[in-house]
């Protein structure tokens, strides 16, 4: 399970990180930021494989996951 | 923040300029991580033009010009002349590079001097209101052209290696880690890198051309047209239309770069 931390002040909510997760481990929150955009939070951290695309392509880099190598279920 | 972004974004300046979703910023993420893992954020210069891309330098805390319209490829290469030993870099939009700075593009081409241009195209002029630019797909809508372009585009990665570029790639910004790749190979390639981008405009782009304002939607629109140069040499012509070709399309090593050939010149007049 990687742990995938989301700064809230700086995400602008465009909802990129949610689409491209291949496993669903994002969705969008009912918590608005100071900016007012609603931010994604990880619903499902424990699907999380680490692959960090939502990191990579995050256009504010507001999204850190510290992934866990060599992870065995 | 990314520990990343906290190392190398200039904090007076954030947040960005760029709207929620804007594809500028996945290429500023897959940027800070290419100097990152080069470690070259000292001798680095960048330069931006006019326009939403060329804005992507002015976050970054190291040497920065922003420059005329068009007039980035133009400012690199005396800043490249003037102190060879600095990695240079242009950020420019499709407007800023093959609209209205096409010439320069051209012949910064031609004399193969060592800079990195990334292109990011998105298809409109963003930050002006949606107007047509050189990339505007043919018969789509834009604030200038509303019954349709009735112009063919630019294919500029071709324009580049006709014009001699040494080091051509293309890449959308469904590819970020691609991206990163190809900009540490563009800085490690001796002569003109030229890197282009395909970026979704969510705020532009999306209204007038796509009719879809969604990022995600316009990012998976990007990557579903996309096709990895390996596999486009296997696809028949009629399965290519409408497709873009993704990969590092061209390189060549041996071409004479500009500043060392100067320099050289210079070495040689003084005896």
């Amino acid at each position: 399970m990687s742990k995938i931390i989301i700064d809230e002040l700086c995400c602008k909510g465009c909802r990129i990180c949610i689409n491209q997760c291949s496993k669903d481990v994002l969705d969008i929150s009912a918590k608005r930021n100071p900016k007012g955009y609603l931010i994604p939070h990880a619903v499902r951290p424990e699907d999380c494989i680490g692959c960090m695309m939502c990191e990579l392509i995050c256009p504010e880099m507001a999204i850190t996951v510290e992934a866990s190598k060599h992870e065995k279920k | 923040m990314h520990p990343i972004a906290e190392k190398y974004l200039r904090k007076s300046a954030l947040p960005t300029i760029f709207c929620p979703g804007c594809g500028h910023g996945t290429v500023l993420n897959a940027f800070l991580r290419a100097v990152d893992d080069l470690g070259i954020i000292d001798d680095l210069s960048l330069v931006g033009g006019i326009g939403c891309s060329s804005w992507l330098p002015v976050f970054v805390n190291t040497d920065v010009i922003h420059t005329l319209h068009g007039r980035a490829i133009a400012l690199a290469t005396g800043l490249k002349l003037a102190n060879p030993k600095r990695t240079v870099m242009a950020f420019c939009g499709d407007g800023d590079c093959i609209g209205i700075g096409g010439n320069h593009f051209l012949h910064g081409c031609r004399r193969n001097i060592d800079i990195t241009v990334v292109m990011m195209d998105n298809h409109i002029y963003g930050m002006t209101g949606g107007q047509l630019a050189p990339t505007t797909p043919f018969q789509s809508k834009t604030q200038t052209s509303p019954y349709g372009n009735p112009e063919t585009t630019f294919d500029a990665c071709k324009v580049a290696v006709a014009a001699g570029a040494t080091y051509v790639a293309r890449w959308t910004c469904a590819h970020p880690k691609e991206i990163a790749k190809a900009i540490k190979e563009g800085i490690g390639h001796k002569g003109f890198s030229f890197i282009q981008i395909i970026s979704q405009c969510p705020t532009q782009a999306g209204r007038y051309i796509y009719g879809m304002g969604d990022p995600a939607e316009m990012l998976n629109m990007i990557k579903k047209n996309s096709v990895r140069l390996s596999r486009a040499g296997k696809m028949s012509p009629e399965e290519l239309e409408g497709k873009v070709v993704v990969g590092k399309l061209y390189e060549e090593q041996g071409k004479p770069e500009l500043s060392e050939s100067i320099y050289a010149m210079m070495q040689d007049r003084k005896g």
